[in-house]
């Protein structure tokens, strides 16, 4: 176990090294770089110099690589081309917003999808189950930022039950103050979150359900009813409690979702989170915000996966780790 | 819309149907008719078909040029009526046209992008499973590294550093980025295939690696690889909406189905219906190929029984 563990550790860590490297060397291959002025506003070849100095860029690629894994290894992430603070702060100040978004979603994607499929294989192949199923469907082919668009329509501009972007009132409540903007908040994460988190949930409650219909067939459900066991009791000691079990693998899976949804859905909603932060610096050829990005989204979606596994090891007990595998 | 697209229309609906039925009762082999046992799966293949009839007959059903703006001044974000069948958009476009012609690039994408994707997958899953070592240990490393990374977010990295990118390299670089999965998925196969005693007596009888891998590996391995390709070109179909929306997606002016919402996104207030209908356009076909893939599995694994 031990052996296990320290094995996917190290293997986590060299992927997410693997992704940096990958990232520094791919962003210089770029045609056109940062400090090129643009054709109509000319500057002076001195201070492009100047400014290629400061940041570093006058070195080759090899040596800026080897200095940007050196800062790194001091917890330095250097300083952005484009924003004029260093990385980290930017990264400080975006990762709460897409903490409170991608929380708020998972938490309706688990809640509600758990709820719909464990409902839907009680009631499998009736009309509910019928019903939601080819709503699930719906909702889980369409592309999340057309839902978010088209919620955005309904309920922002045509409605007008919910404001139509931004984290917060930005007169009224720039920070959270008080109840009042903690409502505010709430009530502007709402249409961002349910969009993520429906599309998620969608996805999930499939999943669930097929998982309970496997399990339903299993031979010591069949015992549990031979026993006289009732259907209620069936239902959520026998059946759910091992249909959970892949649902452990899902919740890894969540993150690359998440991470991938929120960067259109940020930008639909103007919500000032790390998905905002990496397309813009993409767009600016900012690389450190970029490699910084990528380094932050990697390690997030190499911890998730670990994570799955680590917990599917440790509640199921018929799953042994080869320790040579 | 004139009488003629009508007609055209109609024919294709019916068409699709016809051509349901047809494979409905050519389905003879056992597989075919589990697969049709499947609840949905009669209706996705009936609506792909449609999408395909309407891409390959594109000039006869649009009525109009889709490129071809009518009257700038006049026809700007009309609402939909009987002859702009889903309105017209802001640069005063048919979006039922752009809708007709949309499904040709969008359907080409997805289906050469996928079928890269898993061929690509396909091979490396096969020759990780079947060499198994070191190979096995450098492929799959390598696939955890690409399954770890956004896609959206390398692809728009890659698009962004090379600036406008050609349709062809497009489809490319979505083809090199969608495989990692598919690997997974064969590699499992194989390995179980591997130690079975066809493989061996195969091997027996001086077969080499490579033909034992073609003729008598993959062969055995298509149930996964059939399914992923259907679930694949669904991914594709959503990966590039997502790549239009941020400039980076199949060039304008022609239409895809992702640039035509990523267009009518900063209109959605004045001329919802730019972005709605090729948003439905998407939904429909994805799920019908999730129909399709669900019904495919149901039919080639037999261990699986019907949900």
């Amino acid at each position: 176990m031990t052996a296990w563990l320290v094995r996917r550790v190290g293997a986590a860590i060299a992927i997410v090294f693997a992704v940096v490297t990958l990232t520094f060397f791919l962003i210089q291959l770029a045609p056109g770089e940062p400090f090129l002025p643009p054709p109509e506003q000319p500057m002076d070849r001195a201070v492009v110099a100047e400014l290629r100095r400061q940041f570093g860029l006058d070195a080759s690629p090899p040596v800026r690589y080897w200095r940007y894994l050196v800062q790194m290894a001091h917890g330095n992430l250097g300083m952005s081309f484009g924003l004029h603070r260093p990385v980290a702060d930017a990264i400080a100040e975006a990762v709460p917003n897409t903490l409170l978004l991608a929380g708020a979603a998972l938490l309706i994607d688990f809640l509600l999808g758990l709820a719909l499929g464990v409902y839907q294989a009680l009631r499998v192949h009736r009309a509910p189950d019928v019903i939601l199923g080819n709503v699930t469907l719906f909702l889980y082919s369409v592309p999340t930022f057309w839902l978010g668009l088209i919620l955005l329509l309904v309920f922002g501009e045509w409605l007008r039950w919910f404001p139509v972007g931004g984290p917060s009132d930005p007169v009224m409540c720039p920070t959270v103050a008080s109840l009042h903007c903690v409502i505010d908040r709430a009530w502007h994460l709402a249409l961002p979150a349910l969009t993520l988190g429906v599309v998620g949930a969608a996805g999930t409650a499939r999943f669930q359900r097929a998982a309970m219909l496997e399990v339903a067939g299993q031979d010591y459900v069949r015992t549990a009813r031979a026993k006289g066991a009732s259907e209620r009791r069936i239902a959520l000691h026998h059946t759910l409690r091992n249909a959970l079990l892949p649902f452990i693998t899902l919740f890894g899976l969540a993150f690359p979702f998440l991470l991938t949804g929120a960067v259109l859905i940020e930008t639909i909603f103007a919500w000032p989170g790390m998905g905002r932060l990496a397309t813009d610096a993409i767009l600016r050829r900012d690389y450190p915000v970029v490699t910084a990005s990528a380094l932050l989204a990697s390690t997030v979606v190499v911890v998730g996966s670990l994570l799955a596994d680590l917990l599917l090891v440790l509640t199921d007990p018929r799953i042994r780790v080869r320790e040579n595998a | 819309m004139t009488p003629g697209t009508w007609l055209a229309l109609v024919t294709a609906l019916l068409l699709s149907g016809a051509a349901v039925r047809a494979l409905r009762r050519r389905a003879r082999r056992e597989a075919w008719r589990r697969f049709f046992r499947h609840r949905a799966a009669a209706w996705g293949v009936g609506v792909l078909a449609f999408f395909v009839i309407a891409a390959v007959a594109a000039p006869l059903l649009a009525p109009f040029d889709p490129n071809r703006q009518l009257d700038i001044v006049e026809l700007k974000n009309r609402g939909p009526s009987w002859i702009y069948l889903f309105g017209t958009d802001v640069l005063s476009r048919d979006v039922w046209s752009r809708v007709v012609f949309g499904a040709r690039v969008s359907l080409a994408v997805g289906a050469l992008a996928m079928l890269l994707a898993v061929t690509l997958g396909a091979l490396v899953g096969a020759v990780a499973g079947y060499y198994r070592r070191w190979i096995d240990a450098t492929l799959m490393r390598l696939v955890d590294v690409g399954l770890s990374l956004p896609r959206l977010f390398v692809l728009l990295m890659v698009i962004a550093v090379l600036g406008r990118v050609p349709l062809p390299a497009l489809v490319l670089f979505i083809g090199l980025t969608s495989w990692f999965g598919t690997s997974r998925l064969v590699r499992a196969e194989v390995l179980g295939l591997r130690e079975r005693d066809f493989i061996a007596a195969a091997r027996a009888l001086g077969a080499g690696s490579g033909r034992v891998i073609f003729r008598h590996v993959l062969p055995n391995a298509a149930a996964p690889i059939i399914v992923s390709a259907a679930l694949g070109i669904a991914n594709v179909l959503l990966l590039e909406a997502g790549l239009s929306f941020f400039g980076v997606g199949v060039p304008p002016p022609d239409p895809s189905w992702g640039n035509m919402i990523a267009d009518g996104a900063p209109h959605l207030a004045t001329a919802p219906w730019t972005a709605l209908f090729p948003g439905l356009a998407i939904a429909l076909v994805v799920m019908a190929l999730n129909a399709v893939g669900d019904a495919l599995r149901q039919a080639l694994d037999p261990r699986q029984e019907a949900t």
